[in-house]
Order: C-alpha cells, then sequence, then structure tokens
C-alpha cells in the first residue's frame, strides 16, 4: 500500500477534463459546494488557446486558512481526459490519489505504485441511466461531483441547494441533477470505503461575509459603477469577458425605467487602433470611456496613447495581461507588460498605471481609474492579468460609497467661460501641471479650441518653437508628480521583529505573497512588505526602500520590469535590489518566492541541507 | 431658401445669417497650404455652406486625420472644436465623439492617403456603423505633406510629377463608401462651388453616414500634364449626373418624382433634396445602379459627379445601439450608478 496524504481543509484537487464537455460548470459547483461549507477555496482554470476536443484543468486549492495563491502541486486528480492521462498521473504527489473513470480494465504500467488508486465506473453507470448522448456528457459530469462528495465529506445538502438557486423555477433540471448526483453518491457507498480517502473537508466558518466572483466581470462593474458610457473593444484572451460582462451589467443596470433605452454605448470595434480612437474621441467629448484588451491589442494601441498623453485627453485602458512578447501564451498570466504600458508610445511618454490584486481591487480600482484619468486628462492603465481576470476568486465584498461623485477634472462650463474665467487650454492656472479643457460645443463664442499631437502654447496654438516645446514637456512632468500624490498609495505589512529587510510586489502576486510571508516567519526570516498599487510610485516607496538594506522585488516577469521602473524613478542603488522572478505562465506560488527568498539568504549550505 | 438665390446680394460677407452670424464667423485661421490648392476651395465651401444652413457654429465638431487636407478643419469654423488626430484613424476618434454626444454636427476631413491607404480600415467601418457625420475626402491622388508620393486614388497609367508611372489599381472611394453602407455618397471638384455647396448642405443635413469624395488638385505635386487628378483634367472630364438643390423644408415629405428632369428626396428632418437631373437614367436610390453607373463612368474615363447615391431615411449608429436621447456625455452618477443597494443583492448572489 503507497502511502496516504492526511490532510483536512488543506489539499489540491484537479479535475483534467476535455473542453467543451459541460465540465466548468461542474467543476465550479464542486468549489462552491466546499464554500458553502465555510471553507475558502481558490480556483484556477488552466486552459490552452483552443475552442472544443482539447484539454482544459481546473485546479482547486482548498485551505482553511484562506491562502487563496496557487500551492502548486496536485493531491487529487479527477483525470476525466484520456489524452492527457499521462502527464496527469504523473503530477500527483506521491501518497496522492488518482479518481478515474474504471468502466474499461486499465493496464498496470497506466498507474503509478506511490499513488493510491480510486476507480469509479463513471461511464458504465452513466450509459445505465441514460440514452441521449449529450445528457450522458453532462450528467457523467455531475456523477463524479457526487462521488466526490462521499469520498471528501462534502454536504450533498450543500450541493443540492446550488442546484435549487442555479434552476430556480426549473424543477425538472433540479431533480435530474439531483438524481445525477445521487447516483454517483450511491455508488461510493456501496462499493467503496470511503475513509480509504483521507483528503477531507470540514465545516468551518473562514468565509464570512466574501463573495466569489470573476476579476473581469468586477473590473467591469466598477466602471458601470464609475460612470463609464462608452467602452469599445476588440477581442482578445484573456480581456474579452470584462466587454462582455460590462454589456450583461449594462443590460442589468443601465437601461432607462420608461423608455427602455441604453444610457452606454459599447461598439466591437475592427481593432484595437479604432477600439483606443473611439475611447479617445468618447473621452474628449467629455463622456467617460474604456477599452479592455491584452499585451498584442497595447502595441497597436500606442500611437493613439501616445496623443491621448501629448494632447491630454482622459483614456481609461484595461490590460488583462497574459504572457508575451507577440501572441506569446495566450492562455497563460503574466505580469510582463509593465514597462510596455509604463512608456508607451513615441518620444518622452509616461503614464499612470493602477494594480489591483484581485477581483475587489478591480472593482474598486475600475472606478477610480475614470476618476483619475479625468483628473489628469491622461491615459491610464488598469493593469490585471489572466489570473485574476478569468478566475473566480474569494475577496470582500462590493461597497459604494453613497455619498461618493465622479471626479471630472478639470472642465470649464459655459457659465464659466460667460464669467470671463481666463481660458487657456495648456494652461497651468493651479501650478499643478493639470489645465483647464472644455467640451466640444459648450459656449458659444469662448472656450473653443484645436487639439492636436503636435507641439502647441498654451492656448493649443500650434508652434514648432523650442522654449514652447519644452515648457509644455515640463508641465507634463509636473502633472506627473501631482499624479504621484492622488494614485492609490501603496500597502505596507511590517514584520513582526524590526528588520532591514524587505519585499515589494503587486497585482495577482498579492495571495501568495501573504502566504510565502507566513512561510518565511515561521522560519524566522523577517520581511516588512510593501504592495504597490500604482505607479508612478509615492513617497511611501521611496521611503520604504530607503529605509530597507535588502529590498526583494517579486515579479511575474522575465526582466524586473516594475524594478526597472523603481530604479529609474527613485535612483535607487541597484545593488540592494534583488528580482525574484517567475515567468512561466503559471501564477507565481508561495513556494516559489518562499524558497527563492531562502535561497537569496543562505545559498549553498540551505540547499543542500534540504 | 435655396443656394441659388444668395450670391446676387452685395456684401455677402458682412451679412447675417438666421443664426446671427455673418459669414466671416464660420472663417478659421489663415491658411498655410499653397496657394491655389483645391483643399482651400474645400474649405470655403464648408464655410458657405454652414452660413447657409445658418449653423450655430461651436455646435459643430471638426475632425481630421494627418495631411495638408487634414490641415484645413483650422482653416474654417474657427469657433468649432477640432481635432486632427493621428494619421488615418479619424473615423474611430469621430465615432466615439459621436457616441459621447448625439446632439453636435460632425464633420470629418481626410486625404487619399489618410482614408484610402493607412486609414482603409477605419474609413469602411465607420461607414458600415452608419455614423452620424459628413466626411470630406480631400482627393488629389497624392500623399501632398510627404512631398508628392503617389496614393491609392491614383490612377492606373497617371504619371506623377517626376515622370513615374502609376502601375497599381486605384482605389474608388465613392464605389467602397457605397459597398461599405455608407447612405449619402456624392462626388464634386473642389472648383465646383455651384455643385459643392448644395451637396455639403445636404450631406450635414443626412442624418447618417455622408460621404464626399471632392477631387482637389494638388498644385505643387499633382497638377501637371499625365496627372488625373489636374484642373484641368477633372474640367474636361467631369460627367456630372445630377445637380442638388437643398431646400429646407419641414412642409410635405415626398419621394416621388417631380415633373420634369427633377427628382426630390426627403431627409430625416424634412429638408428637401431637388436633383436637377443631368443623367435621366441615373437613380440615386439604387445601390446595384449607381455602382454600375460610376464603374461604367471609369471605364470612358469620365469623372462622374454629384450625389451617387442616397438611403434617405437610414438608421444612424445611436439608433442601432439604441442610446438614449439625451447625449451620454450629460448623464450624471444618479443616471449611471446603480448604488449600493443594487451591490447588496449582487453581493448575496455571489456567496
Ligand atoms: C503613422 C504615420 N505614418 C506616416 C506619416 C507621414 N504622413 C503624414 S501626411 C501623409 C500622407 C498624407 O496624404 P493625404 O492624406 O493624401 O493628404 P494630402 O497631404 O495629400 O492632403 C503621411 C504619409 C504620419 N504622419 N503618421
Ligand atoms: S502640397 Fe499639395 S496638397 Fe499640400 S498644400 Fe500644397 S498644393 Fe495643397
Ligand atoms: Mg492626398
Amino acid at each position: 500500500m503507497p502511502k496516504a496524504i492526511e490532510a483536512v481543509n488543506d489539499f489540491v484537487v484537479k479535475f483534467a477534463n476535455v473542453n467543451g464537455s459541460g465540465s466548468a460548470s461542474a467543476n465550479e459547483l464542486f468549489a462552491r459546494s466546499i464554500l458553502r461549507m465555510g471553507v475558502p477555496v481558490s480556483p484556477r482554470n488552466i486552459f490552452p488557446s483552443n475552442i472544443q476536443g482539447l484539454p482544459t484543468w481546473y485546479e482547486v486549492r482548498v485551505t482553511e486558512k484562506g491562502y487563496l495563491g496557487r500551492r502548486g502541486g496536485v493531491d487529487l486528480m479527477v483525470a476525466m481526459n484520456p489524452q492527457t492521462w499521462a502527464e496527469d498521473v504523473k503530477e500527483i504527489e506521491p501518497g496522492g490519489y488518482l479518481f478515474y473513470d474504471s468502466t474499461k480494465p486499465m493496464p498496470q504500467s497506466a498507474f503509478r505504485p506511490d499513488i493510491n488508486l480510486v476507480g469509479v465506473p463513471l461511464t458504465a453507470i452513466t450509459n445505465a441511466t441514460y440514452t441521449d448522448a449529450r445528457q450522458r456528457q453532462l450528467f457523467k459530469n455531475i456523477i463524479y461531483v457526487g462521488a466526490l462528495s462521499v469520498l471528501l465529506d462534502i454536504d450533498p445538502k450543500e450541493i443540492t441547494r446550488l442546484f435549487g438557486e442555479q434552476f430556480k423555477g426549473k424543477e425538472k433540471l433540479l431533480d435530474s441533477n439531483v438524481k445525477a448526483m445521487n447516483l454517483g453518491r450511491d455508488w461510493v457507498l456501496r462499493h467503496l470505503d470511503p475513509t480509504e480517502v483521507k483528503l477531507k473537508v470540514r465545516r468551518a466558518d473562514n468565509v464570512g461575509d466574501r463573495i466569489f466572483v470573476e476579476g473581469n466581470s468586477a473590473t467591469a462593474l466598477g466602471c458601470v459603477y464609475g460612470g463609464a458610457t462608452v467602452c469599445a473593444w476588440y477581442p482578445i484572451t484573456p480581456s474579452s469577458s470584462l466587454a462582455e460582462a460590462f454589456q450583461a451589467h449594462c443590460k442589468r443596470y443601465r437601461h432607462d425605467k420608461e423608455t427602455g433605452k441604453a444610457k452606454y454605448a459599447i461598439v466591437q470595434a475592427e481593432d484595437e487602433l479604432a477600439s483606443i480612437g473611439m475611447v479617445i474621441g468618447a473621452a474628449w467629448n467629455g463622456a467617460r470611456a474604456f477599452t479592455a484588451t491584452s499585451g498584442p491589442g497595447i502595441s497597436l494601441m500606442t500611437e493613439f496613447i501616445g496623443l491621448a498623453y501629448f494632447a491630454e485627453i482622459p483614456a481609461v485602458i484595461i490590460n488583462v495581461q497574459r504572457g508575451g512578447p507577440s501572441t506569446g501564451m495566450p492562455t497563460r498570466t503574466q505580469q510582463a507588460d509593465i514597462l510596455g504600458c509604463a512608456l508607451a508610445s513615441n518620444g518622452d511618454t509616461k503614464h499612470v498605471l493602477l494594480f489591483p490584486e484581485d477581483p475587489a481591487e478591480g472593482f474598486e480600482f475600475g472606478a477610480a481609474s475614470l476618476d483619475l484619468a479625468d483628473r489628469l486628462q491622461t491615459p491610464v492603465f488598469l493593469m490585471t492579468d489572466l489570473d485574476i481576470g478569468m478566475n473566480h476568486r474569494l475577496c470582500k465584498p462590493f461597497h459604494w460609497d453613497e455619498s461618493r461623485a465622479y471626479d471630472r477634472g478639470k472642465v470649464m462650463t459655459a457659465e464659466d467661460l460667460e464669467a470671463g474665467k481666463k481660458f487657456g487650454r495648456y494652461l497651468d492656472v493651479d501650478d499643478d501641471g493639470i489645465p483647464f479643457r472644455t467640451y466640444p460645443g459648450t459656449h458659444p463664442t469662448k472656450g473653443s479650441f484645436f487639439t492636436r499631437g503636435t507641439t502647441k502654447d498654451e492656448f493649443a496654438r500650434y508652434s514648432e518653437e523650442g522654449p514652447v516645446y519644452v515648457r509644455n514637456m515640463e508641465r507634463l512632468e509636473k502633472k506627473f508628480d501631482t499624479a504621484k500624490k492622488i494614485v492609490p498609495k501603496a500597502i505596507e505589512r511590517k514584520a513582526k521583529a524590526a528588520t532591514k529587510m524587505g519585499v515589494i510586489y503587486f497585482g495577482s502576486t498579492s495571495p501568495a505573497m501573504s502566504e510565502a510571508l507566513d512561510q518565511l516567519e515561521e522560519k524566522n526570516v523577517a520581511l516588512d512588505a510593501l504592495r504597490v498599487r500604482a505607479f508612478p510610485f509615492g513617497q511611501e516607496v521611496v521611503d520604504f526602500v530607503n529605509s530597507h538594506d535588502t529590498v526583494y522585488f517579486v515579479e511575474q516577469n522575465r526582466d524586473g520590469q516594475l524594478r526597472m521602473l523603481l530604479i529609474d524613478q527613485l535612483g535607487v542603488d541597484p545593488n540592494k535590489i534583488v528580482a525574484i522572478l517567475h515567468y512561466d505562465g503559471t501564477p507565481i506560488t508561495a513556494r516559489f518566492i518562499t524558497r527563492a527568498i531562502g535561497d537569496h539568504l543562505a545559498p549553498p549550505r540551505r540547499m543542500a541541507a534540504e | 431658401m435655396t443656394y441659388i438665390a444668395k450670391p446676387k446680394l452685395h456684401h455677402p460677407t458682412l451679412l447675417k445669417n438666421k443664426a446671427g452670424y455673418t459669414r466671416r464667423d464660420y472663417d478659421g485661421a489663415i491658411s498655410t497650404l499653397c496657394a491655389g490648392c483645391g483643399h482651400d476651395s474645400i474649405s470655403a465651401t464648408i464655410v458657405q455652406a454652414c452660413f447657409e444652413l445658418d449653423i450655430l457654429p461651436h455646435r459643430v465638431a471638426k475632425l481630421s486625420g494627418i495631411g495638408c487636407s487634414s490641415k484645413a478643419p483650422t482653416y474654417f469654423l474657427g469657433g468649432s472644436h477640432g481635432f486632427n488626430t493621428v494619421h488615418g484613424r479619424m473615423p474611430s476618434v469621430m465615432t466615439g465623439a459621436n457616441l459621447a454626444n448625439r446632439d453636435l454636427i460632425y464633420l470629418g476631413v481626410s486625404g487619399d492617403g489618410d482614408s484610402a491607404s493607412i486609414g482603409f480600415g477605419q474609413f469602411a467601418h465607420v461607414m458600415r456603423r452608419g455614423v452620424n457625420m459628413t466626411y470630406i475626402v480631400m482627393n488629389n491622388g497624392v500623399y501632398g505633406l510627404t512631398k508628392g508620393q503617389f496614393s491609392a486614388t491614383a490612377d492606373r497609367g497617371s504619371v506623377s510629377k517626376k515622370g513615374v508611372a502609376n502601375s497599381d489599381s486605384s482605389i474608388d472611394m465613392v464605389s467602397v463608401a457605397i459597398l461599405m453602407g455608407a447612405t449619402f455618397v456624392g462626388r464634386s471638384f473642389s472648383g465646383d462651388k455651384q455643385q459643392l455647396v448644395p451637396l455639403i448642405k445636404a450631406a450635414i443635413q443626412h442624418r447618417g453616414a455622408a460621404f464626399l469624395d471632392v477631387i482637389s488638385p494638388c498644385v505643387a505635386f499633382n497638377n501637371h500634364p499625365g496627372s488625373t487628378k489636374s484642373y484641368d483634367y477633372v474640367r474636361e472630364h467631369n460627367e456630372a449626373v445630377n445637380r442638388v438643390d437643398f431646400i429646407e423644408s419641414r412642409a410635405e415629405i415626398t419621394t416621388q418624382y417631380a415633373p420634369g428632369n427633377l427628382q426630390e428626396v426627403a431627409q430625416h428632418d424634412g429638408s428637401i433634396l431637388r436633383l436637377r437631373k443631368l443623367d435621366e437614367a441615373y437613380d440615386p436610390s439604387n445601390k446595384g445602379d449607381a455602382l454600375n453607373r460610376v464603374q461604367q463612368a471609369e471605364a470612358a474615363g469620365e469623372v462622374l459627379t454629384g450625389l451617387l447615391y442616397v438611403e434617405p431615411m437610414p438608421n444612424d449608429l445611436h439608433a442601432n445601439l439604441n442610446t438614449i436621447d439625451a447625449p451620454l456625455n450629460t448623464l450624471e452618477a444618479k443616471d449611471l450608478c446603480p448604488g449600493q443597494s443594487a451591490l447588496d443583492k449582487l453581493n448575496a448572489s455571489l456567496r
């Protein structure tokens, strides 16, 4: 008998499926049923860039402690895809479990001696009950969820309740799903000893009022709440579901009660050149507008981004990052567009970036980015990634402060102009680098101007004179300094003991980093941690770097891109910065971070000891 | 009010229109284009058309790409907001602007390089979306601003100033516009104000994607023998199918033929286009016929001008998107933000 991993509320189940087989909703049902038992889970979709008939995986980390990063390793593999069987079996931890369809006898060579086998004749059970091919396919998934619920001690009442919510008013579907679940349960109860699987779910109270939501949907909702009325986009993984979610939210929340008419406009553009052009046109004309895209789309947009920077037009660009360069790893995650976005376009350009850590912050920053773009009259990049965008994540519930007003920035009205207020489109009246603008059509005789990407003076008049150009560029730099003061501040987590070592991280690294900090603390490694939430960096980032002798930079790219920006902006000694880089396209793990920092602290000896 | 009555008056630049503006109020900055450039003549006709339509200059948004032609908006309607965007990408900016505020008049100005080469894709898509706009290409068959390279509208076999013959097939912008779904398509010549002013007026009144291809000789690089976009060539080969009289009328709405060689077309706002048909066989409401005639003329070496195609009552982009009547840029948090109560419900459904 191989050893058997024992764990309660702390293990990883991975489902290996065939894409398009209806497994996605069954797997999500599995994850949700555990959540309903008060135990946090963190699921991840792993899918290649194909639509049907090809492999997909769904990895569920069950984590009573609430560590929502990817753990790495698999304790229980639900191997439903013959095509990927060999690699799936290989991935199981020694002592782990293989759950498989035992309808057809398998040769001994298909297994491993150091893992535990849980065979359930899923096809046989399914075929004995259903005749319709599609039904067979769909219910087989529910049958394995039922079987797993017995093996892992998941309360079937929670699953039934979830069915009830999903199929409200469709009693027939509810009944047939409950029946399928029970088929799986009954077979296991009759034929197996559930105690042989030593991974168990036990009721807890660690979920609280948190919600379970995808980052793209949450970020799109932030755009609805933030008052975006124009969305122009071009489909690209992993951002498409953001625009689609915006459409769905708008359908629900943004139709006039009386007329049924839309208080928004969504255009699927012909390409990203056009989608950013539409955003700029709409924002120039006083609407709040955004686009959602990923790396290749950003590459196409760069000329327009320079125009928006130089002509000072608000634009919100949501970059759901994926693996680059070029088409790269289209369905994998990375944080590798930091430099590309921070410096996008020709000439001296610099842009504001926001780094949300999860869907809750996606919602917050979605709304905040629209305020910031209007306030600063410049492009603002919301830098999420596939890991946040396309996975359900447990996060704090959405909250909106009812007293919050939109910050439309410095806009001169017809009344202002009528009252004789001096208007120069690029005049720095408040010494913050931010000039006033007017919307087209404001006043019959005052306030009109020509917007262009060429050099102009304070009154928007074309000029090629050196001093005029330099004055304008310096004002833009001053405006960027203003940005430092109003972007979301970095958040520090101090180590329990005083330390001269620090770590900086951002975005989707957050859950893995929190876990790694706990692990390191257990090993008596004290690290102050700073989660950067925006570029340009605020004073708190400067202070943090200056007050530590060693600063680790944890990033999900090859080149340490945020580190480069920091060295550039702060002029810090590059030698005190240590890059911890993870960029194979999988989400970074606490294991990786802990090991990398550990290796750096005690390189050879520690390695040998482990 | 028709165009015909106007020029007979004295001091036309000092007379006020119904909106209380003089013709001069529609002028822009002094042009920096070459003396004799066709683009300047087109700017003057735009000024004339807007004056005659009693348009409030500040209710016009003028957008362009990059090129000599795209500089032109600086030289008319100084009271309007203008936007020189990037080369070839004005259509998307105009689409976005139009989405934000459906109440302004949108005037797009572009060149043949801007619209037929780098911006060909956006040109096609702005037409098929039915953006309510007037889109004018000042078509000189060359890249003026970058000093005389052939553009994609240069005719095959035409010869550049340096003596090089163009071997590529040319793009016919009116045919493309008709095929892509523009609902008002005309062609004219910068040297023919009589034809062009009413065409621009009618295009502005058209509620949908209106496109005008205006041949506009470049005196610096494309006005020599061997060019098919020169003043002389176009004068000799111009074949007008109709003359448009533009009638602002809120009274009767008809689309039937008037007696004789007149055809009347009523538009959304009740204005009427009266086409004095020079070619009885020409029917501008039939897409297939229009394309046919354009092709036949081209084969015969003629430049067909006039109102070539019109669908008088199309749906524009806003109609297709079912957006509310108020401009989107006037909506506030109370109109747009669903508030905490909606979030409470949503949160409950996500647990
Ligand atoms: C991305 C980009 N590429 C190239 C240019 C250079 N450029 C400026 S205008 C122009 C051609 C303009 O031709 P057209 O639109 O026909 O205008 P014209 O000057 O003839 O009126 C080119 C190639 C540019 N501004 N931007
Ligand atoms: S170069 Fe040609 S197109 Fe440009 S301004 Fe001169 S004449 Fe006009
Ligand atoms: Mg040209």
